[in-house]
């Protein structure tokens, strides 16, 4: 039933949208899409978070990016919660990053990664909900002539029950921003949520299901051109020049234009009224490259650079303890392997795009990033106006895994707008541009090195991590003494974010060596879902299963004991044990990993088969321990889809390189998984409380080692170098 | 240029357009209808995915001049007016979208699948709604066609 009352308010909603669009073959106005969604006839604002019509409808304005992972629904859930209004009666805005900075930051951040988007502003937004209802109960009060304190709210009714008075919100909204702001709020004990913490709906369903949200791609200005790009097709090149001829005779066609950003962008832009006809123009231009300096790089030159670091004597040290060597030295039995990470694109299902309108008085960008402020200072640099006289219209994004923190596309856009001032220009990459200009994962290797005692302990274990860094490639500014700390993502020791224990090892071993031996091809690293915990609990968690069978001990029993001192890492591989029937002989192989990672616990359990070389997954049951669970039903749907992310990965896609060109540009020959190779997964939410652990990306890291390991069961084959398929096929 | 009679949900669009141009690129630039989604152009993933006579292609690689005029084209804002087919139903109770970008394809693949074969099996969804989500929303999708095939069968009940 909640959803039918949703249904009916989203198509109004959308309805007022449609009918402009209607009048002109869906062109939206700028003011309509910037204002995003409206709730109701007349919005006020009674604080930066929360506008109430006097229709009660409510709006709750969200910060963060919504990217499919469900982070406008929950923090509107936070803040609903706190705010005690009707959940059906809200929807939500997105606030813009210019207004953001007109109102010095007043909502904070609205950088979207690093499963950060409720952890690191529940604690405002929630805030900002209790405020709302505080100044809105004031306001009541003062018109009663009552004490605040005597006063409840229930579902966005304010009562005075000792006389036996009511006021709707929509009634005191339009005036309770005279209330003075309260100077300290009292946040409600998540054991009395109603809204928060619920299974509840996403707030963005409706509109996706009958082709009405406008994405990105799909924004629509009067009088816009629309644009394709290619880029010079090796990192580094330069555009030597093209010849315009035949595409200039191309139906629609209007511009031919170089392009060149300060984000290294140096390419050839057409622009024109069709898309796809700008898109075979660019086919048409003969251009000529200058290649540069990288035009030699392949997959073998990258694999010896990466190599050259397994036993270099120079790494970063990102955790310790005791004497590893000596352990080495003394074990009864040692154990070795060597492991490889290939490169991987985001490809997300939008591919990038933006859309621009450059006057010299201003700047405007229509566009889905993940970074809405970093998407206005793009505009800002690349059209050198004053970031004030910049604005930034932010969408929702068809996909964005870390990609769209990047805003290159902003720059090329602004670059190409400027060629046209007053005209919006609308640019939009082919599939092949999005595959070829990456922020790729980081390619590593790991040399392991592990000891065993007389009765199977295991005394001592080297990590040797060895090539790329996201942050010597992106914002070489944050090594710390040239080292990057978030290479060690999910094993370093004591933490990555001050403050927090987030991503340390979860094992206690005597001896113990995590180091990186920094090793950068000319690839553009990028942050990718989960990024280097992927990696590294592809390292740590086959190892493990490689020392515990070596040792003759059971993975689980010989990771439990390592686990002593981390009683909620055990509790989730113990629970996906349990409901994964670990130890069962029934014919499928099962593989085990645990992580802790963004804050969270995470382990899974994974049931396959492998038939001449045909790797069929049964079923992958996982737990997630993140602190306080703000909806359920989310985080079964980001731990069902980061599976699927993660074991595309693992399973099927690579990113390589010849003659410094990416040889994947489309999906191909970049296969993902489809329905039929989906395995059932089964989520285990189980939330001890306190803090807020990060949900898009940990469990997207326990998926591949935990189905290497059930490979290794079900095959007594070991794969260390990804991606899986066709090694399972030649065996 | 060629001047073309279009059969979309129903009503009758005359466009004037190249008869090279994709079905996708005329639906969205020329007539404006932006549900039907662009992402690899070479009919791999299904975004695109529209109906023709009911059954579902990708027209992302489909010249509109091979579309005739007595060709009934369905795209997903004509599924239904008001979100009543039953795929939009049980798309809705299931909350089976993340980003959605591939869900009007993916939803249209369902739909097609559904016309073709009302008791469709796993193996049938397995074979025939083949479209790439990189959100990873398959196990909702494929609880969404036996959803729907359910909300189909009690509504003739």
């Amino acid at each position: 039933m909640k959803s039918s009352i949703h249904m009916t308010r989203r198509r109004f909603v959308l309805g007022s949208l449609s009918a402009g669009a209607g009048l002109s073959l869906g062109v939206l106005p700028a003011l309509e899409l910037s204002a995003g969604h409206h709730g109701g006839d007349v919005l006020d604002e009674v604080n930066a978070w929360v506008t109430i019509g006097s229709d009660d409808s409510v709006t709750i304005r969200i910060a963060r990016s919504e990217m499919g992972q469900g982070t406008l629904t929950g923090l509107a859930q936070l803040v609903a919660e706190e705010l005690e209004c009707d959940w059906e009666k809200v929807t939500w805005s997105f606030p813009t990053p210019g207004d953001n900075l007109k109102r010095k930051r007043i909502w904070g951040s609205f950088s979207t990664g690093g499963s950060q988007g409720v952890r690191s502003s529940q604690q405002y937004v929630r805030e900002g909900g209790a405020a709302a209802r505080m100044m809105l109960v004031a306001e009541a009060a003062d018109q009663w002539g009552v004490p605040a304190a005597s006063c409840r709210v229930e579902k966005g009714v304010i009562y005075h029950d000792p006389t036996k008075r009511s006021l709707r919100y929509g009634e005191v909204a339009a005036v309770a921003s005279r209330q003075a702001v309260p100077t300290e709020v009292a946040l409600k004990d998540p054991a009395d949520w109603t809204i928060a913490g619920q299974p509840l709906k996403r707030l963005d369903t409706l509109e996706k299901l009958d082709g009405s949200l406008i994405y990105g791609a799909d924004i629509q200005l009067p009088e816009m051109l629309v644009a394709s790009i290619v880029d010079c097709p090796v990192m580094g090149g330069s555009l030597k020049g093209f010849d315009d001829t035949k595409a200039l005779k191309m139906p629609g066609v209007k511009a031919v234009v170089p392009v060149k950003t300060q984000t290294g962008t140096d390419g050839v832009a057409v622009v024109g009224t069709s898309w796809w006809h700008a898109n075979e123009a660019l086919k048409q231009l003969n251009i000529e490259w200058d290649l540069g300096p990288n035009a030699q790089m392949n997959d073998a030159s990258i694999t010896a650079l990466l190599e050259s670091g397994l036993d270099a004597s120079e790494a970063f040290n990102g955790n310790w303890e005791g004497d590893v060597e000596s352990a080495l030295s003394d074990a009864v039995t040692r154990v070795e392997a060597i492991y490889k990470v290939p490169a991987q694109n985001h490809a997300p299902m939008e591919p990038m795009n933006a859309t621009a309108r450059y006057t010299s008085e201003r700047c405007e960008v229509w566009c889905p990033t993940q970074n809405g402020e970093a998407a206005l200072a793009a505009a800002s640099e690349a059209s050198g106006l004053p970031i004030e006289q910049c604005e930034v219209y932010k969408t929702i994004l068809g996909g964005g895994f870390g990609r769209r923190g990047a805003a290159d596309y902003v720059h090329q856009v602004v670059a190409i707008a400027m060629q046209f001032p007053g005209t919006p220009i609308k640019l939009q990459w082919s599939r092949e541009e999005d595959q070829m200009h990456g922020f790729y994962h980081p390619t590593t290797m790991a040399k392991m090195r592990g000891s065993l005692d007389e009765a199977g302990n295991l005394t001592g274990l080297h990590m040797r991590i060895s090539g790329q860094s996201i942050i010597a490639g992106l914002m070489p500014q944050r090594l710390v003494n040239g080292a990057d700390f978030v290479t060690f993502q999910g094993v370093v020791k004591g933490g990555l974010n001050p403050g927090m224990d987030d991503h340390q090892m979860c094992y206690s071993i005597p001896n113990l060596k995590v180091d990186h031996a920094m090793r950068n091809p000319a690839v553009r690293p990028g942050f990718w879902r989960g990024v280097n915990v992927n990696q590294n609990a592809i390292y740590l968690e086959c190892f493990m299963d490689e020392l515990a069978h070596k040792a003759g001990r059971d993975p689980l029993e010989f990771r439990l004991a390592l686990l002593k001192d981390k009683p909620k890492a055990a509790a989730v591989l113990q629970a996906v044990a349990d409901k994964g029937a670990w130890g069962t002989e029934d014919g499928l192989g099962r593989g085990l990993a645990v992580l802790y990672a963004f804050g969270s616990y995470v382990a899974a359990c994974a049931e396959v088969t492998v038939t001449d070389g045909e790797l069929k997954m049964h079923r992958i049951v996982a737990a997630t321990d993140c602190g306080t669970a703000v909806n359920p039903q989310q985080i079964a749907a980001q731990v069902e889809g980061s599976f699927v992310y993660g074991l595309s990965a693992a399973l099927l896609s690579q990113i390589t390189f010849d003659s410094g060109v990416v040889q994947e540009k489309n999906f191909d020959r970049y296969p993902s998984m489809r329905i039929k190779d989906m395995p059932k997964v089964e989520t285990i939410v189980m939330p001890s409380g306190g803090v807020y652990g990060g949900v898009g990306e940990p469990t997207i890291a326990v998926a591949a080692p935990a189905v290497l390991n059930a490979i290794f069961a079900a095959t007594g084959q070991r794969v260390r170098t990804l991606p899986v398929a066709r090694q399972l096929a030649s065996a | 240029m060629a001047k073309l009679n279009l059969n979309v949900n129903g009503v009758t669009k005359a466009v004037d357009v190249d008869p090279s141009m994709p079905l996708l690129w005329v639906l969205r630039e020329t007539l404006g209808m932006t549900g039907t989604k662009y992402s690899c152009g070479i009919a791999q993933c299904g975004a695109c995915t529209v109906h023709l006579d009911g059954q579902p292609i990708r027209s992302c690689v489909l010249p509109v001049s091979a579309v005739s005029e007595s060709t009934k084209i369905t795209t997903i804002e004509g599924l239904s007016e008001d979100l009543s087919h039953p795929v939009q139903k049980a798309w809705a109770q299931l909350d089976v979208p993340q980003c959605g970008y591939c869900q009007p394809g993916m939803m249209m693949a369902a739909a097609g699948l559904l016309n073709n074969k009302p008791n469709a099996t796993d193996a049938d969804i397995d074979r025939e709604v083949t479209n790439i989500c990189r959100c990873g929303t398959f196990q909702r999708v494929r609880e969404g066609i036996h959803l729907a095939q359910d909300i189909m069968k009690s509504t003739k009940a």
